[in-house]
């Protein structure tokens, strides 16, 4: 488990990555908590000249109140995201899958910007981010820019990040008062998701009144089961209705299939799931 | 009979914790990776990605060339071409044992095959410059479903053995005087009318032995013996089987064993990297080093179980089982391990199991395919054997409308039976299925379990439970030499122990079995305690060195304490003769008014007496001694088994099943093992955990994929699911103790006892939670996949199983090919 030659550098801001990338070119790698890329690397998956760590930038790392939004630095690690009070309180979803993130050891180093930008469809973080409307905030030399989570998850491990850019800072709007909850199916413990379902609800009244879902690995990207959420509103939080709406999960989804899972079980699971999420999330 | 007067039991039954613990936790071990002798060259082994092919050119000038290497290696370099590595066991005279190469010559035969070495000044180095070695290939049709390869006509694995049938080996009943004629048991009960025959298939997926530290090995070749380090369970063996490999006389070998990180069996081999470092560092004149990926171990290191079951029971229908039929294919891979074929043979013994089947026949086929080779894995036949015997009954147990825990009962050896002769001719000695039984369905609460089940079966209940049952026995502590022999077996099953006096007091044991974990420093201590009447502290257990310990037949097969650990006890019982001998000459005594006890020898009647440290300075110091006697205590002693050793238990797993999405999640499970006399009940304990862990995670997790052209998919430990704590309940164990009498210690095996016993109670369980849908077999692993498709088939909605691409990115890192280093991920 030799990785193949590189440079190393450790900057100490985001120009100074910003900069390191550009000279880096295209065989530059970013290295954020390393739990994806450091497997690659060890298994000769990939052979960059350079990794950029970006470990020595302390603005990418908390997560802190701005205007409306919860703004959380790419480098936050998964243990600091979960256990942190501005994201229990207005972004619960984002804490609630970000605990079921493989083990304590990966959460204390990976990250969730990392887990992001790495944008694996079975990694737990890009369905919550899809479904509460995150925003990324992505620098390049050109200075920064802001986009939306539907434009950021663009493919298998692709995402509107650029060449010569890094992701900064991921935003959540406030979800005060809404419940939540992260339904997970993976085969071990630690293991990825086959699939998973992201909840989001404001119930008022026992009706519900907004309703946000997002899928992992029920596609190329994070999916948002819109249908769903459409089925939901106006509905009472009980499980016939819930498990109606739940029907319309896997709308425009396209699932694959390994060794774990054939598409029609994960499409199945994706019912089952979506059903399960709800309620959970409705208490 | 011993020589101990009065033994002393201080020690054994005291649960120590693990005198070694403290040095392996605190990051003080030896494993053999830390060891580097000053000038080390590195190699590294290019690997064919493919399964099947012809080599048609290497290319090596690109590495030759790179930084810090001193050369590149094929088979004819080394001037290996001709040679093999060793099989063991021809189990039959005629078994086909197609020469198995260090590097592949002309043809690679499975993917992770060796095709060439790299040497290097660093890992690192050797590690970039095989990346630059260019090998092409012009691919062959693999070999991969064992069954199809068997079938006349098959593309061949090795076309000049004429066949990929390895070997047939059978046993009949009738034939071998131990029982009745199974084709007259069968043909009888399809003509009776109140008689029933049941035939199951089952599968034995291919396991991964996947021990903690990677294999590796160190040859330096400097001094007047070749020393060779190695991360292996047999030192000894390992040394004599380099000198029948390579040539080198065995005098001039030293093999060391030092910290093993586990083996589970996956380090009993001898392999290619072994010998491989041998060669070079002759030929360079340097200590070389190789130590394995995590990736290389599970591609290249051998695997284990593989084998299609198909079993034909037959019973009266008052539930009297009348015959039993095993007819089994086993997975070799491409060539044979040192004791590969023989492992599907050592379950022949124990398909009947601890039941009384009156007429009993197994043939296996030994099968060769362009896979990994298998070899022994933690229960070696055994965990087969159980799985198909335990599973077969609780089919039984449906067909006729029977609990399964009352047939079993019905057709055990009853314990007034002991000691019992079976089908197979074993005599089991000791056993009592019926107390371990009676243990377990109490701890577990069966009754309570089973109303909970009517009542979840009764509301329709999404959730439903199953009650998995296995009552096992299994066969350990390899082995008596003569059975071994009439097994064609390549060695005996004896081992060696020395025990040194030293001048202080203080006391050397040495033993051939050399342990990996398992505990062996602490539970000898105990026994040599008792035996010697010294402190606990005051032995030393030396192992896994051929200069140390010359003589041995190393750790496999639950032998460690009831073979070696009774090699030890033989040369104590010396050591205390010699020591009364010393003690009546010192005393002026007659040596029969000598009283033995807690490491004092007094004189009857009176308080005179001398301490067995007093005795070994007086030996040392040699000033007055017998004239008949040497002035040493010290002794040695080989122990040949009369028998195996038979533990038993009762396994029982609640096992809840999500109906809507097939998970399986196991909830509680109980087992009470009879183990015979605990010498530590702590080491017990952690001996069945482990073992329940991995049996567990046959039934639930573990299985090695292979994709159409022969490549492993799931070669990192990403995707060869192996559970952690986080998956397994808190199990709750109980002892129900019968001391074996084949031994001077009353005890059994324990190692593999979990492994054995555990699969199939888990399996069991999972099909009694879904029996009411229709549901009577989910192959291993149970996934949540299969045991949803075997829901909805049993309930009529046929399920269209989308084609399975194992190399889609949608499972994470488990997209990774670890046989495609070219892959790309972003």
């Amino acid at each position: 488990m030799i990785p193949a030659k590189f440079d190393y550098v450790r900057p100490s801001s985001v120009e100074d990555a910003v900069e390191a990338l550009r000279q880096g070119g295209e065989d530059a790698k970013i290295l954020a908590g390393g739990q994806s890329l450091l497997p690659v690397l060890r298994l000769r998956l990939a052979a960059p000249s350079v990794i950029i760590d970006l470990g020595g930038i302390p603005e990418l790392r908390g997560v802190r109140e701005d205007g409306d939004r919860i703004a959380i630095g790419a480098m936050t690690p998964h243990h600091d995201v979960m256990r942190d009070d501005l994201v229990k309180q207005h972004v619960a979803l984002l804490g609630q899958a970000t605990e079921t993130v493989a083990d304590p050891q990966v959460r204390h180093r990976g990250t969730l910007g990392g887990a992001l930008a790495h944008a694996d469809p079975a990694g737990d973080l890009g369905a919550p981010a899809l479904a509460l409307d995150a925003e990324f905030v992505i620098a390049g030399s050109s200075g920064r820019r802001t986009v939306s989570a539907a434009e950021f998850f663009v493919d298998y491990f692709t995402t509107a990040i650029g060449e010569g850019e890094i992701l900064t800072e991921i935003r959540f709007p406030r979800y005060t008062g809404w419940k939540s909850h992260y339904e997970k199916f993976n085969r071990t413990a630690q293991a990825w998701s086959m699939v998973a379902v992201a909840a989001a609800l404001k119930v008022d009244g026992g009706t519900i009144s907004e309703a946000r879902v997002g899928l992992t690995n029920m596609g190329t990207t994070p999916i948002r089961a819109t249908g769903v959420e459409q089925a939901l509103v106006g509905q009472p939080a009980t499980a016939d209705a819930v498990r109606a709406a739940a029907e319309r999960a896997t709308e425009g989804t396209a699932a694959p299939s390994d060794a774990d899972a054939a598409a029609d079980y994960r499409e199945h699971l994706a019912r089952v799931l979506t059903g399960r999420a709800v309620l959970a999330a409705a208490g | 009979m011993t020589t101990t007067a009065d033994p002393t039991t201080h020690e054994i039954g005291n649960a120590r914790t693990r005198k070694e613990d403290a040095r392996l936790i605190t990051g003080r071990t030896r494993y053999t990776d830390s060891i580097t002798p000053s000038g080390t060259l590195y190699l590294a082994v290019v690997r064919s990605p493919l399964a099947h092919a012809t080599i048609t050119n290497i290319n090596a000038e690109a590495a030759r060339s790179a930084p810090g290497v001193f050369g590149v290696y094929t088979a004819a370099d080394l001037g290996a071409e001709g040679i093999g590595l060793p099989c063991a066991w021809p189990v039959t005279p005629d078994q086909k044992a197609p020469q198995r190469p260090l590097l592949a010559v002309n043809t690679v035969h499975f993917a992770g095959e060796g095709v060439a070495v790299v040497v290097a000044r660093t890992a690192a180095e050797a590690k970039d410059a095989a990346d630059l070695v260019e090998v092409d290939y012009d691919p062959l049709d693999p070999v991969l479903d064992m069954e199809a390869a068997a079938a006349d006509g098959a593309n061949l694995v090795h076309p000049d053995l004429g066949t990929n049938v390895s070997a047939t080996w059978v046993f009949d009943s009738a034939e071998a005087g131990t029982g009745n004629s199974v084709a007259d048991a069968i043909a009888a009960a399809e003509a009776d009318p109140d008689q029933i025959v049941v035939r199951r298939r089952f599968r034995q997926q291919r396991l991964i032995p996947a021990f903690m530290e990677p294999r590796s090995v160190v040859v330096d070749p400097t001094g007047e013996q070749i020393t060779m380090w190695s991360s292996t369970q047999v030192p000894h063996i390992l040394r004599t089987m380099t000198t029948v490999t390579t040539g080198i006389p065995e005098s001039k070998l030293r093999v060391i064993a030092p910290d093993v990180g586990g083996g589970f069996g996956g380090k009993i081999g001898v392999v290619p990297e072994e010998m491989l470092c041998v060669l070079v560092a002759q030929k360079l004149g340097k200590p070389v080093k190789w130590t394995e990926t995590r990736s290389e171990s599970l591609l290249a290191a051998h695997h284990g179980r593989d084998q299609i079951q198909d079993i034909t029971i037959t019973a009266k229908k008052d539930g009297t089982v009348t015959g039993l039929d095993v007819s089994l294919l086993a997975d070799m891979g491409a060539y044979l391990g040192l004791v590969g074929p023989g492992v599907p043979i050592l379950g022949a013994f124990m398909f009947n199991s601890i039941y009384k089947i009156p007429a009993y026949r197994f043939t296996c086929r030994n099968v060769f395919t362009t896979k990994t080779i298998t070899d022994a894995y933690r229960g070696a036949g055994r965990p087969e054997a159980t799985f198909a015997i335990e599973r077969i009954m609780d089919e039984l147990a449906n067909e006729l409308g029977r609990d399964p825990l009352e047939l079993r009962e019905q057709n055990w050896i009853s314990h007034e039976e002991f000691p019992f002769t079976t089908v197979c001719g074993l005599t089991y000695d000791t056993g009592n299925y019926e107390a371990a039984t009676a243990k377990a369905t109490e701890l577990f609460d069966y009754a309570g379990l089973r109303r909970e089940q009517e009542e979840r079966r009764r509301n329709n209940d999404p959730v439903q439970l199953g009650i998995g049952i296995s009552t096992f026995t299994e066969m350990c502590g390899l082995a008596p030499s003569r059975v071994l022999g009439s097994l064609s077996y390549g060695a005996g099953g004896w081992e060696a122990a020395s025990i040194r006096m030293l001048a202080t007091g203080k006391v050397e044991v040495i033993t051939g079995a050399s342990g990996h974990g398992q505990g062996h420093e602490t539970a000898f201590s105990q026994i040599v305690a008792d035996q010697l009447g010294v402190p606990f502290e005051d032995v030393e257990v030396l192992h896994g060195d051929t200069q140390i310990s010359p003589k041995g037949l190393d750790t496999y097969g639950s032998r460690s304490l009831v073979v070696g650990g009774i090699a030890i006890v033989k040369a104590a019982e010396k050591v205390v003769a010699k020591a009364k001998k010393l003690a009546a000459h010192l005393l002026e005594a007659n040596e029969d008014d000598i009283e033995f006890s807690n490491g004092f020898f007094s004189v009857k009647g009176t308080d005179k007496g001398k301490a067995i440290q007093e005795l070994a300075f007086a030996a040392f110091m040699a000033h007055d001694y017998p004239e008949d006697m040497e002035p040493s205590l010290d002794s040695d002693a080989v122990f040949d088994p009369e028998n195996f050793s038979f533990p038993h238990g009762t396994h029982l797993a609640a096992i809840e099943v999500d109906t809507e999405t097939g998970r399986v999640k196991l909830r509680h499970y109980v087992c009470v093992d009879d183990v015979g006399t605990v010498v530590n009940p702590l080491i017990v304990e952690g001996q069945v955990h482990g073992g329940l862990a991995q049996g567990i995670a046959q039934a639930l997790f573990e299985e090695a994929n292979y994709d159409e052209s022969g490549t492993l998919v799931n070669g990192t430990f990403v995707d060869y699911t192996l559970p952690s704590a986080a998956d397994l309940p808190s199990f709750t164990t109980g002892v129900s103790s019968n001391p074996a009498t084949s031994n001077p210690l009353g005890v059994k095996g324990v190692g593999e006892a979990g492994t054995i016993a555990s699969t199939p109670a888990i399996v069991n369980g999972v099909i009694d939670a879904l029996r009411h849908l229709g549901v009577n077999e989910v192959e291993m692993p149970t996934t949540p996949q299969r045991v949803w498709r075997a829901i909805q088939e049993a309930q009529g909605r046929s399920t269209q199983e989308t084609p399975v691409d194992t190399h889609s990115p949608g499972a994470g890192l488990g997209s990774i090919d670890p046989n495609n280093p070219q892959g790309e991920v972003q």
